[in-house]
This record gives structure tokens, sequence and C-alpha cells, in this order.
């Protein structure tokens, strides 16, 4: 599979768990796992361009297929304006949810780059943070909707 | 709303933290991120049964598994003298089960392999002969002369302590002669922290220098080095206990548990690296939880509204073993400050803590060592005083509201508050509401059947601890150590004892010094969850960070700027009397150009400037901070609800809180640290709670059961602020991490039992789920910590 | 953390090659579409299967059509999918109402549609909405296919008429006439959990407001096939009146079975059935007027 534009091939269990691949196997540890039930969005990276929960899915099934996690956020050396937006607006506290929630950020604004509230609330209603009581989170991802460039914008 | 400007402030401001630049690329260090050359992964065994005698194990068949290295059994560690442990409250607790198992989820057997998965393979491997007792699940049947006995190594009973604070006879007497008086049952659930992070722990024994080093999650390193060397016999100075990045806390990593000896003995037996990370469930049903506690509360009132006493009898259900986690000295934690905000003539408070065959702890989940429960107890009765004298919650609170003029104030329980300026923090939060437009608003909605609800909450933190004198934990008095050194370019690095769990520790701190000295914060390093690498102290709960550690490093800051000024006069020839401070240097008073940086001061420090005898070179400074009394934070909080009369589903349409924690460090780290107890409010009120069926089966053992408050049930917080000092800070700042975790579940209960005043309801238990709505409505209210039926 | 126990693996590039697949493998191997419901059951080793024949690069079985009169879901197609299919959207909104409380955004981003009719949960919002739209489940065997009312799909939680060598391929609604709404109610604890209870209703009004047919979908409380043919009959000849909702819905309150669980007691769960059956037949009904005004609701 690709991940974050490098090609792997790796030769796993059937039963390994596409979280474990990524992070045990190419020890890409931004991924997290939080709790086995398909609940927390922890594990949250994109198959094929679309956010999932990767501790639902096996690695098998992402054979030959294109992963980006947070580790491919940052493109040359400048952060993601969704990565800036989290910095300037306190939208992350221990960081453990940070990772899903800036790949399903990525993804919302990819698709819909002017989100109201309700519909960045409604985008990360899948994943828990137990730090910040959304509020910034919210204020980051609108802050990166409205930086497209990032700061320089 | 404070955003962070992108020059940092010289001090204190909003400023961006600095450990997010490695959060936000994936580069935090986790306890899971870390690999270890050679390591093994550890799984533990749980019992399926809440009571059972074990008859026998038969490790066989996993052992003989290709991929396992190790099977430990209670009967392994018992030969080591490891099968138990003491816990925090100075009970003792199963490591691994040798006896019988007590609750759903103990620890009976432990499992090294090569991986993760073999790991888990064996454990189906092995087979354990349970004989199944019978169970005592519910709290207030614990006492009963017949119940089953669930610490039989201790006793014939399941009691574990009274404990009783205030003045009885006085309060009765009030009681007695009170126009109005009223009581009700009150049941604070088992909820858990459920930090995002689970557990887990890396323990590396190298037999050769016989150094252990364990990495874990741990909010209390040092205090944890200590316990390992109490169970597992190695020297403490032997033993190197390191907290890595930890995803979460909020008191659930407090406590020593089973898994982490486990590792360690593992990696004992083994002679490799050993990791364990608990799964969801496991965190869910055998880690630290918080609350039960079944509470009778009373208060008594003239009839024009007076508060004049509150009195409440408390059965707190501390589980299995007692894990809580809190200032030896007190049992039920700080539950002594039920007196709330008010100015009461007497209060009086007993409290009896009972085992369950249920997972042990009690004292975690931002709770202010049980200040929660306080709260929310006191918070709930003058709520139904108003319901019962049909006075307006704002009012009635306001007409009691300690004055300014009372601080310090010494409340009937003994606790001295040490600053608030109550009126003026509610009548903000009113204003920043609309209160009376939305009473206004809620009026007109009844007309048309609509059940709108408007909740205040009004509540005293007593966080900081503590005072030597008073607050210990296992003896350990709970003060703070701090190391300074200002290095020879100017730099200074910041050695702390308490342990970041996302409070921004990194960034706050290097604030505090650099308000007092003058360097910029991104020129100070703040080293912290190492115990090779920091001073001792506490750690971090019980918002203790800022007023402990907060506290000694400002008053080290303060010891180096003294050295500064000796250096600077030595400099600049003059006297040190001739010396005045401006943030970040020393000048000659009257001539103000002629003055030195701190940085020039500290290479000066460092070189061959002849110095006064007596004051050795280089720019360093420590101090040990003992609290002279903990710091009493505050805040009023209104919530908004609309409650579907059909269906029971709540809905908070707003929430305002405005919190008075003193002076602020950091404003946006202060704000993100109310967010978040604030939804952790929403969570409690209306979704939270481990129940236990008759069997002891948990029915909340994974997030699809245990439910966490997602960005859609969260309003979008409105925020406001006071700012009292506290008078005996060396900055004047009190804790904030826990302030909104524990003023909020009242404000959502009240709103919602507000909105339900159309139909007489006076009170229900938390959660309040659409079923428990509904069944308030009904006049019926469910008992929350029993399977429903 | 929770992981599966040893499997095989195997991947379909076809619907005949999955039915070979499944054959070969015999009845300990489990089809593998979204995995939602499948892989956390594997996790926690309340499902061991031997083989795991992964569907998921079957062309063909993830499209939205309309033909022959009916609206064609594929089995592969995902929740998300659905939810933002503007073609069942137009015909059928029970299915946008029931996909937008459907779990939540990532999951409903790899669900699949068939994989959440086979897994059978009692609780499957889905299994209700098709259930009141009187979808028909085509089903593939190696000797051809079969279509079986979602009506008789369920055996039993967690049980379906698929056979082990056999594959849900689609599913089928017919496309009703201009008097004809839908829509679908549901209260859940929190978003993303599953329902305390939930209502799918499906009405087609004659010109006067009687209505001439209804279907009432019922998750979470214990109705026979996910259905209240008790209020359906009640409903038929009857004016589409509040006064009317209310009483079907009483009545599917008094006919289905909840069971008692952390969502909720036995009474609310009841109580909640003929609340949200009432509040689904009206919103229903209003979009059948609305429908009739040219408008969308």
């Amino acid at each position: 599979m690709t991940v974050n534009g490098t090609e792997y091939t790796r030769d796993v269990e059937p039963r390994m768990l596409l979280i474990h691949f990524i992070r045990d196997e190419l020890e890409l540890t931004g991924s997290h796992w939080g709790c086995d039930t398909s609940n927390c969005g922890a594990c949250v990276l994109w198959l094929d361009g679309t956010p999932l929960k990767s501790c639902t899915a096996l690695a098998a099934m992402a054979n030959g297929r294109d992963i980006r996690t947070v580790e491919g956020l940052e493109r040359g050396g400048e952060l993601d304006p969704v990565q800036q937006g989290f910095i300037a607006c306190h939208g992350l506290q221990c960081g453990f949810c940070t990772p899903g929630m800036l790949m399903t950020a990525r993804w919302l604004i990819d698709h819909h780059p002017h989100p109201t509230e309700a519909e960045i609330r409604e985008a990360i209603s899948g994943q828990i943070c137990r730090c910040t009581g959304y509020e910034n989170i919210v204020r980051s991802v609108r802050w990166a909707a409205e930086h497209p460039s990032g700061a320089a914008s | 709303m404070s955003t962070a400007e992108p020059d940092p402030p010289l001090g204190y401001g909003s400023m961006r933290r600095k450990e997010d630049t490695r959060f936000i690329r994936g580069q935090g260090s986790f306890i899971d991120d870390i690999k270890l050359g050679g390591m093994l992964h550890g799984a533990v065994l749980r019992s399926p049964y809440a009571h059972a005698r074990i008859q026998s194990i038969d490790v066989s068949a996993a052992q003989a598994h290709p991929r396992v290295r190790a099977v430990i059994t209670g009967e392994t560690l018992a030969t080591r003298d490891l099968a138990w442990m003491p816990t925090l409250a100075g009970d003792t607790q199963a490591v691994l089960a040798t006896d019988k198992v007590r609750f759903q989820g103990q620890e009976v057997a432990f499992v090294v392999a090569d991986d993760r998965y073999a790991a888990r393979d064996a454990l189906e491997l092995i087979d354990v002969e349970y004989e199944p007792l019978p169970t005592v699940m519910d709290a207030r049947q614990a006492l009963d002369p017949d119940a089953p006995v669930v610490r039989d190594d201790l006793g014939a009973s399941n009691h574990i302590f009274d404990w009783e604070s205030g003045d009885a006879a006085r309060t009765d007497e009030i009681f007695a002669a009170a126009d109005v008086t009223i009581a009700e049952d009150l049941l604070y659930p088992r909820v858990h922290p459920a930090p995002l992070e689970t557990c887990g722990a890396i323990a590396d024994f190298d037999p050769i220098s016989g150094k252990l080093t364990v990495w874990s999650t741990s909010q209390a390193p040092h205090p944890h080095r200590l316990l390992y060397s109490m169970v597992a016999g190695v020297p403490e100075h032997k033993i190197r206990v390191i907290s890595p990045d930890i995803g979460g806390g909020f008191g659930n990593k407090v406590p020593l548990y089973p898994g982490y000896l486990c590792a360690i003995v593992g990696s004992m037996i083994t002679g490799r690296p050993v990791k364990w990370i608990e799964d969801r469930s496991e965190n869910l049903m055998s880690t630290s939880f918080a609350r039960d506690y079944h509470m009778h509360g009373e208060i008594a009132a003239t009839r024009d509204g007076k508060i004049l006493a509150v009195r409440v009898r408390v059965l707190a259900d501390h589980g299995a073993f007692n894990g809580a986690a809190q200032p030896t000295k007190f049992p039920a934690g700080f539950f002594g400050v039920f007196t709330g905000s008010y100015d009461l003539q007497a209060a009086h408070c007993q409290v009896t803590g009972v085992y369950t065959n249920k997972a042990p702890g009690g004292v975690a989940y931002s709770c202010s060592f049980r200040i929660t429960e306080a709260v929310y107890l006191v918070e709930r009765m003058v709520d139904m005083l108003a319901f019962e004298l049909d006075a307006d919650a704002a009012e009635l609170r306001m007409q009691n509201l300690l004055r300014p003029d009372q601080f310090p104030y010494t409340c009937a329980t003994g606790w001295v508050y040490d600053s608030g300026d109550y009126t003026s923090t509610l009548q903000l939060a009113l204003d920043k509401a609309d209160y009376t437009g939305l009473r206004q608003e809620q009026a007109a909605g009844r007309e048309r059947g609509e059940l709108m609800g408007i909740g205040i909450s009004f509540f005293t933190e007593a966080v900081g601890a503590g005072p030597r004198k008073h607050m210990d934990i296992m003896g350990l008095g709970m003060a703070d150590g701090v190391e300074l050194r200002v290095n020879p370019g100017g730099t200074a690095v910041l050695r702390i004892a308490v342990q970041t769990q996302g409070q921004g520790h990194e960034t706050t701190f290097a604030q505090i010094v650099a308000e007092e000295l003058g360097i910029p914060p991104d020129r100070i390093e703040v080293v912290h969850g190492d115990t090779d690498q920091t001073p001792f102290g506490l750690g971090t709960y019980g918002s203790r960070s800022t007023p402990v550690s907060g506290a000694a490093t400002a008053v080290a800051a303060r010891r180096i700027r003294d050295k500064a000024r000796v250096v600077a006069a030595a400099m600049l020839e003059v006297a040190t009397g001739d010396l005045e401070w401006e943030k970040g240097r020393w000048y000659v008073r009257g001539d103000p150009d002629q003055g030195r940086s701190i940085a020039e001061i500290a290479l000066a420090a460092h070189s061959d400037l002849e110095l006064p005898a007596g004051v050795e070179g280089q720019l360093d400074a420590s101090c040990v901070y003992n609290p002279p009394n903990l710091t009493y934070p505050c805040g009023a909080y209104v919530c908004v609800v609309d409650v579907d009369p059909g269906t029971g589903k709540v809905e908070v349409r707003r929430f305002v809180a405005v919190d008075d924690c003193g002076v602020r460090i950091n404003p946006m780290i202060v704000e993100g640290q109310i967010h978040g107890g604030l939804a952790d409010g929403i969570g409690m009120a209306l979704m939270e709670v481990i129940a236990y069926d008759t069997q002891g089966n948990c029915l909340g053992g994974s997030f699809m059961d245990y439910l966490l408050p997602t960005a859609v049930e969260c309003p979008s917080w409105e925020l406001g602020e006071t700012v009292t000092p506290s008078p005996h800070h060396p900055i004047g700042a009190k804790g904030v991490g826990e302030s909104a975790t524990v003023g909020s579940p009242p404000a959502v209960v009240n709103a919602v039992i507000d909105a339900l005043r159309p139909f007489g309801v006076r009170h229900a238990d938390m959660p309040l789920t659409p079923a428990q709505v509904w069944r308030a409505t009904q006049g019926r209210p469910l008992r929350t910590d029993l399977a429903q039926s | 953390m929770q992981v599966p126990s040893h499997v095989e693996y195997e991947k379909a590039k076809s619907v005949e090659h999955a039915l070979e697949l499944l054959t070969r493998f015999g009845p300990e191997a489990r089809v593998l579409a979204g995995g939602h419901s499948l892989i956390p059951m594997m996790k926690l080793r309340l499902a061991q299967p031997e083989t795991l024949i992964d569907i998921n690069g079957i062309s063909g079985l993830s499209r939205i059509t309309v033909a022959d009169g009916e609206l064609r879901i594929g089995a592969l197609v995902r929740h998300g999918q659905l939810l933002a299919s503007a073609v069942a959207a137009g015909h059928f909104p029970v299915l946008r109402d029931a996909e937008q409380v459907i779990a939540d955004p990532i999951v409903r981003n790899w669900g699949t549609i068939g994989g959440s009719l086979c897994q059978a949960d009692p609780s499957e919002d889905l299994s209700a909405a098709f259930g009141a739209l009187r979808a028909i489940a085509v089903i593939q065997g190696r000797d051809g296919s079969r279509r079986v009312p979602v009506r008789e799909f369920h055996l039993g939680p967690y049980e379906t008429v698929v056979a082990p060598a056999e594959l849900l391929t689609e599913l089928r609604v017919p496309i009703a006439g201009d008097g004809s709404g839908s829509a679908y109610e549901k209260v859940s604890r929190r978003v993303g959990d599953w329902s305390i209870a939930a209502a799918g209703a499906v009405l087609t009004l004659s010109s006067d407001g009687t209505v001439t047919e209804a279907g009432i979908g019922l998750a979470a409380v214990g109705a026979g096939h996910f259905v209240s043919t008790a209020a359906e009959d009640f409903l038929r000849g009857q004016p589409a009146t509040d006064a009317v909702f209310g009483q079907a819905g009483q009545v599917a309150a008094e006919h289905c079975q909840p069971a008692a669980d952390q969502r909720g007691p036995v009474d609310y769960k009841r109580h909640l059935t003929g609340e949200l059956t009432t509040r689904a037949l009206r919103r229903a009904a209003i979009r059948v007027r609305a429908r009739a005004g040219g408008q969308t609701v």
C-alpha cells in the first residue's frame, strides 16, 4: 500500500488491524488507538481519500490502496492550515485525539470549503475529545477554512 | 474568547502552546508509541465474575504457546511477596487474585508474549475454575447483616470507615427550629474519567545494574516510584519512573494499577522490556472510577429564604478495594466543603465507606477530592429550597452568597476560604445569560407547553493540596519542589515535579518564569515527568499544579532575581539597595540607562566576576513549596436546556460560565481547561454512568455503553471571568483544572429539573437520559446505578 | 487492545467468485464488506470466522439506480452514499432521515447497506426503514438469484434468510406514486448511539386524504420483522389526521415487545414507540401534501 506517498510492502497476518499495521509495522505512531469499538475516532486516517476508523479495518483490506495519516499533512515543511489552526486556536490539549480530528478537518474543508459551525460539529461527531469541550476544535477548523493558504493568507 | 497572539508575551497572556508543535505533527510520544529493542507484550486475564472463589488456574496450555515467554499468576507473585500491593488510601489490593476475585474485570493472570496478538490469544488458553459467590452490588445493602463479605481477608463486614465533619448538635438544633426543612436522596452515580488514552506501562529491569525503568501513564511519577520500591523491593534510587506524553488523565492515572506491576515482574522474569497497554474495556471496568456517592441531603432555612444549615449522610461505595486517592487524613476527600458558597450557621456530614463487588477507586474525574459531590449536593439542595419556597433560584442564591467582606471566611466545617467576590461573579453570569429575558421566554413557552429550563450553579472549590501539616498521601507531605537554572547564555531550564496530561505545563510554567525574570518563554525549557530529571513532588491532580508547583516556580524565580541583583550590583559596582527591577533587568535607581539584563547577569554569574562573600556563582535556585492554605476558586454557571415533552430528550441550548480562578497566567489555556470541564458536566448530567446488574456485570464497559459527549451535545460555551487573586499565593493564582467539571453538572441538572417544573418534579438522579427524564415526568424516576427493568 | 483471533482472508473479484469462495470455505466463512459490524465482533471474539471473503473489490454492487419502477441500492453502497443520494431521498425521504442518524459520519463512510441488513441487529435502523418501505432483498446464490421481501428477511436477532453460500446483492424499493410520503424518527441517548426506539412511516394517501396504504417500521423495540402490521391495519382506510396518527402510535406501542436495557425500561420504550410512530406519520403526511404542492420538506 501507499502511505503518505511512500509505497510499503509487508507480509502480515490477515487479522492484523490497519491501525496496528500503521503504528507497529510502519512506525507511524501519529494515528492513535482509543476504544476498540469504533466510537472514539482517535484512529481516523484516510483510505483512498476518505476518512476511516482504522481500528475497524484489516490491514489486508488496504492492500494496494492509498493511505494518508497525520504525518502526511505537512507538505514541503509547511504545516497544513488545519495544523496551524489547531495551534492558533488552542484546538488541542493532551493531543491524543488531535491526529484524527486533523484528518477529518482536512477532509471536511476539502469537500466543504466554508463549513458552518453545525457542519463542523456534525463532521467530528464520531470522534471523542476529553479535553477541549470541542469549542476550540470548532474554532480551529474554522480558522483553517478562513486561511486556505495558512497563516500567510 | 482568548486567542494566542503570534508573538509570545514576556510573561502572562494568551500564548500559543509550546507542546503543540509535536502533537499536531503526530510526533507526541505516548506510552504505546514507545518501542524498545527486544520488547515483549503483556496482557491481563480478568475475572468474568464479580465475586467468586478461585478453585484452580491451569496455565499449561498458555505456557506451551510458541510465542509466549511467561505466564504469571497470583501464586507466582506470592512467592516473591508481590501478590498484594498497598493502595494510596492505605488499603491493600490484589495484584493478581489468589484467593478469590472481588469484582468483574479483576486481574487474575498475566501473559508475556512476543507480540500483542499472541499475548491476547494466550489468554484464551488459561483455564480458571471459579466457584461463584453471592455478590453485593448495591451499596445500600452492603452493611446488611446477611450481606456477602467482600473482604473476608480483612474482617467480617463490608464497612471501611466512618468520618464526620461539622457540629452535629448545633446543626440538629437549627434543623429542629427552622421554618423550612427539605430532605432528599441524591445519587451521584459511578462515572469514569475515561481518558482517551488508556493506562499502560513499559517496564525494563536491568539485572546487572539492578536499575528498573518504568515508563507509565502516571500523573504522579514520584509517589509511584516510592510505591514500586515498596512493592517490588527495588531501592528507590535504582528506580526511574518516566511519564511520557499522557493522553488525558483526569485522576484516572493517579493510582498504581496491577498491570504496571505485572509488567515489572514480567520484565524481571524474562530479562526483557515488557509493554502492557490496557484495552478500553479494561480501563472502564477495572481502573479508578469516580463518585458512587449515595447522599441523603437536608437543608434548613427561614421562610423568607435565609439558608441556615445543611446536613448530609453519605454512603460511599469504594468498590472491592479502597483504592481512592486522596490525602490520608481525609477518607471522604474534601467533601467537607459541602457548605458551598453560602453563609451557614451550621453544617454536619457523616460519611460511611463500604466495600462492594465493584471496581476500586472513587476519587477521580477532576473531582477535586470529592468537592464535585459536595457542590452537586448543596447546589441541588438550594434549588430544591427554591422549589419549595417558590423562590427564584438566582435571587435565593444572591440572598445567601458570602459577601466580599466576609473573606477570609471560615465555613461551618472549618475550611478557610481565601478570597472571592461571589455576588459580582453571579451577577456577571446572570447578565451574560440575560437571565431576566430567559425567565420571560420560559414563562411564555410554558403557555405553549414547551419545556425550557434554566439552571444555575454557584460553586466554591478548594484546590492546591496542600499544607503539609494537614495533607499527605501515604505519609508524603503534599509540597512540591522545583529547580530553576538560568544558563550562561540567558536561557533557562525549569524542572518541575508535576506532570502535564494536556494542561500545557510546558507553556504556562515558562510564562511564570518569564513574568518573574523577563526571559522570553520560548527560551525556557520546562522539564517534567521523569524522576531522574526532576525534584520530588506529588504530581498533577486536584487542580494542584498552579497552586503548588506554580507557586514554587514563582518563588524560585524570585530567588534567582534576588541573586541576580547581587551579581548586577557587583557588575555595576553599586550597592544592591541602589538597584531597581524592571522585567528582565536590574538598573540603577535614578539612572535607568545604567543596568544589566538578566542574560548579561547570567553570563557574568558564570564568569570570573568577583562576588561578595557568601554568594556563590551561577544563577540557579530551588524551592520546595509548602502551601499555607488551599486556594478557593469559584464560579457561577447558567445552563439553558430544552426538553422534548414527548420523548424526554434534553438539548443544551446555552451554557454561560463565569469563573474566578484568581490571576490567569495564560487565559487561552485557562479557557480551554474550562471548556473541557463543561463538556464533562454535559456528559455526567445527561449520559455517563457505570451501572451494574445484580450478578455484578458491568453495564458500562465499552464506549458503546459508556457514552461520552460529542461536539453535537455541547453548545458553544459562553465564558466570562472575574479576578479575585488568592491573597496567599505568590502570584495570586488559584487552580482551575477541575472547576468546570465540579461546577457544571448541577447547572445542567438544575436546568432540566427546572424545565420539568410543570410536572412538579423536584429531583431525579443523573444521568438524565431521555428515559430518566420521561420517568421523572411520570413521578417514577429510575435508580440509575442499577440495571433497568 | 482487543484483536481478532486467527482468520484466513480471501478477496473476491466478482459476485460469482465470492459465491465460489463461500461455497469452498463453507459455513465458517463470513462475508466482509465495510467490516464495521463484523470486525468489532471479531475483536471481542464473539465472532470467530475461519475465513473472511472480502467483497469490497466487487464492482457493480455500489450503485444507486432507478430501473423498472424500482429504486435499486447495491449491497456495497456505503451509508454515506445513500445519505447523499438525491435520487434515494427524492423518492423515499425515510432513507435520508434514517441515514442521518445511523452511527457517525466516519462510520457511514465505510459501513455498507448490505452489511447492516445482514448483521440483523435488533436495533438496526435500516431494517425498520426498508421494512416500512416493503423493500425487496435480492439474494444471489450459485444457482441464481431470489427476491425476498425485507419483511421476511430476518429470522431473528443476528439471523437472516441469507444462506452460507449466498450473497445479498441489492435492495429494491418499488417506487410509489405522488400520493406517498415517508419519514423516520429516532431517539437515542446521544448522537451516534443505537436507537432507544425508532419508527419509520410510509404513507400513501388518496386525493381526499384517506390512508390507502401504510408502512410502519420499528427498530429496537422487538417488533416482529421490524414492522407494526397492527398499526398498518389500523391506518388503512382512516383519514390522515393527527388524531388518527396518535391512535396508530398507540397501536404500535401496544404491539411491540421491547426489552429493558441501559437505554431504557420497557414502559419508556413502549411510550417512545407510540410517540415516534405518531411523529413519523405526521411528518410523512406533511411530505405527501408538500409533494402534491410541489415542495420538498
